[in-house]
């Protein structure tokens, strides 16, 4: 059995990493289908217009992704094929025994929520089309072709009831991610108050920068003009919920360092050390900092048009990278500072295997291969030029 | 009250534990089911006709001023539980505290030691070596090092199906039938003393030998510790070993503020043992 390189002391099982990066996908992607959902919100709940060019994206996204959501904790799991138990006899004192509920919840209900944004697109699919084609977008309108405009009113109504209960759901799941580590208290690097409401807003800035790469692709892809206001909103939306997400990242790593707690030795030495450029450089420096400079640049400087276009994207992949890293920091990081709190691990990522690197972009990319088929059979655009 | 039950492998022992705990609800009542798994005897002793575990309130005690850091009881648990012969997993071990002349803190090592594992020339035996014996020691001393059996177990607290539990006698068992591979308790033990078997995708951990204290034995590290540096026994026992361990000395546990309650008591351990 390989073991971790160590320094210092470590208790010998430690020498296995075992929450490997296949946990640092699952918060990742979970965060983006909560982050997704918010901006579809921003749309469907408060109404606010400029989003709408991105909303029903934001919707499929939200979808696509959350399929892939629990993939990597069954490539994880010693036996998956038990996972089944955490539902039939889940043990209700466990952080995470009502993960699969609060999971599959939420999933019917994302369902149920493009089922009822896309019914109207569909059954006027199915008027459009003939054979196999026809059959398919019948079947998914579930036969009911009912598009007058008291239907619609009731769609309308009935999403609305969906969003509003959907917001709570997409937000308590990550919340409640946050939550485990957060009350993990063996680990004291995790165990911190601040945990879940960091989760839940780096899962918001996630979710927007996503939408915003996602739709400036899709723009250029699809050869349309890409609405400014729209970009904007979502810019506005990143740089404010960035700027909260670095104040209370910083305050919690400011928290640590300032209690003092035993252990907090081998914490300031793995931050100074082997940390600090996974942490100070890339989470807090490239993924933070640089993007809510340019960000407030592009504000201030009332930048339009291209400039604008190009600068808001790369803060977005950037603030993609932040997230990543900040997931990345917390869940290997926590487990390369020894419990002993007198050593310190390094975790290696190995290239293949089911807890691999390539096992894990490929994981990452796939529900934006599942996206691409998805907006191919329902079409979430809204330019009115092209609207089917 | 003592049948002819034949000789159950602990796993097999553990498992009809775990599935008659787990299916308590529908078995309550005295049924057929409960007749079949633990003899007819089982409406006055559970979990098996010879075993009660409502009699019983184990704990564990550790002099580490006995200790002498042989590590018999680390070669004996790997023997007596097939625990996987490598040095990244234990269900005990011993941790070596050496303080140096002109040095306040401790230099701790254990067996995932690289110099250690040099020293006694594979994974798979067990030795200090003898990094020490030119340097100025001004203080030094073993501790051994084993699952707590918290009162209040985190690693219980966190397993999303219950496959870990605590019985009614004081152990924290898992049942690897039920066991889902997730490693929740693995991250939750604050004492690291949880590993994965990964060939088995299950957590495992020391039961303080459970297929030998329910027939009256004890476990096999307390079993051959030549100094008697280890205790165990039955706290509702008054003239218990373990008894008279934890009356007549000022114990210490590890960890105290983890919240967790460990039952493993300590005498003659330092500041710097954690």
């Amino acid at each position: 059995m390989e073991f971790a390189p160590f320094t210092g002391y470590v208790y010998p099982n430690e020498g296995v990493i075992q929450w490997s990066v296949m946990i640092v996908i699952y918060p990742y992607l979970t965060g983006l289908v909560a982050g997704a959902f918010t901006v579809s919100s921003f749309y469907h709940v408060f109404g606010m217009q400029q989003f709408k060019p991105v909303a029903r994206l934001a919707l499929l996204t939200s979808l696509c992704v959350m399929l892939f959501v629990p993939v990597p904790l069954l490539m994880h799991l010693g036996h998956p094929e038990r996972s089944i138990y955490s539902m039939i006899t889940p043990h209700l004192t466990s952080a995470f025994a009502m993960f699969g509920f609060f999971a599959a919840f939420y999933m019917v209900l994302l369902i149920l929520e493009c089922w009822f944004v896309f019914r109207v697109d569909n059954v006027e699919r199915a008027r459009n089309s003939t054979g196999l084609k026809r059959f398919f977008y019948r079947a998914v309108t579930l036969w009911s072709d009912d598009d007058s405009p008291a239907a619609r009113a009731l769609d309308h109504k009935l999403l609305l009831i969906l969003a509003i209960v959907g917001i709570p759901a997409a937000h308590g799941l990550h919340g409640y991610i946050g939550f485990v580590y957060g009350s993990l208290k063996a680990r004291l690097w995790w165990e911190s108050d601040l945990m879940p409401i960091i989760f839940l807003f780096s899962a918001i800035v996630s979710g927007v920068a996503l939408l915003m790469v996602l739709y400036v692709v899709a723009s250029k892809l699809r050869r349309v003009p890409i609405d400014h206001a729209c970009l904007k909103g979502m810019t506005y939306a990143l740089w404010g919920f960035l700027m909260f997400t670095l104040i209370l990242e910083g305050l919690e790593f400011a928290n640590l360092v300032y209690k003092g707690k035993e252990g907090v030795d081998a914490i300031m030495e793995y931050v100074q050390g082997p940390l600090f450029f996974r942490y100070f450089v890339l989470q807090f420096g490239f993924g933070a900092l640089l993007p809510i400079m340019i960000m407030g640049l592009l504000v201030a400087l009332n930048i339009k048009g291209r400039a604008f276009v190009i600068g808001a994207t790369i803060c977005a992949l950037l603030v993609l990278m932040n997230v990543l890293m900040m997931r990345w920091n917390v869940v290997i990081g926590g487990q390369e500072i020894a419990k002993t709190g007198k050593g310190l691990l390094t975790y290696h990522l190995p290239f293949w295997g089911h807890e691999g690197l390539v096992a894990a972009i490929i994981l990452t990319l796939a529900p934006f291969g599942l996206l691409w088929v998805v907006t191919r059979l329902f079409p979430p655009w809204a330019d009115p030029p092209r609207s089917t | 009250m003592k049948n002819d039950r034949k000789k159950n492998p602990r796993r097999e022992f553990l498992s009809a534990t775990g599935k008659a705990l787990a299916g308590l609800g529908v078995i309550a009542g005295g049924s057929s089911l409960l007749g079949a798994a633990t003899g007819d005897a089982a409406t006055e002793s559970f979990p098996t006709a010879d075993y009660d575990w409502t009699k019983h309130r184990w704990a564990y005690g550790i002099d580490a001023t006995k200790c002498i850091g042989c590590l018999r009881c680390v070669e004996a648990c790997k023997a007596e539980n097939d625990v996987v012969r490598d040095a990244t997993h234990f269900r005990t071990w011993v941790e070596r505290y050496v303080y140096l002349e002109g040095e306040e803190k401790a230099r701790v090592d254990s067996h995932s030691d690289p110099k250690n594992i040099a020293a006694s020339g594979s994974e798979a035996t067990y030795r200090f070596d003898n990094r020490y014996q030119d340097a100025k020691v001004t203080k030094a001393f073993f501790v051994p090092k084993i699952c707590n059996h918290c009162s209040h177990p985190a690693c219980v607290q966190v397993c999303p199906v219950g496959a870990t539990f605590k019985a009614e006698d004081g152990t924290v068992l898992i049942d690897h039938d039920y066991c889902i591979g997730c490693r929740y308790c693995v991250q939750a033990c604050p004492y690291g003393a949880r590993y994965f078997i990964e060939e088995e995708g299950v957590s495992d951990k020391c039961t303080w030998c459970y297929h030998r204290i329910t027939k009256g034995l004890q476990p096999v590290c307390v079993d051959v510790c030549p100094t008697r540096a280890r205790v165990f026994g039955d706290l509702n026992d008054d003239s218990s070993t373990i008894r008279e361990f934890v009356d007549n000395n000022p114990v210490q546990v590890l960890k105290p503020e983890s919240g967790n309650g460990p039952m493993c008591f300590y005498i003659g351990i330092d500041k710097d043992v954690s």
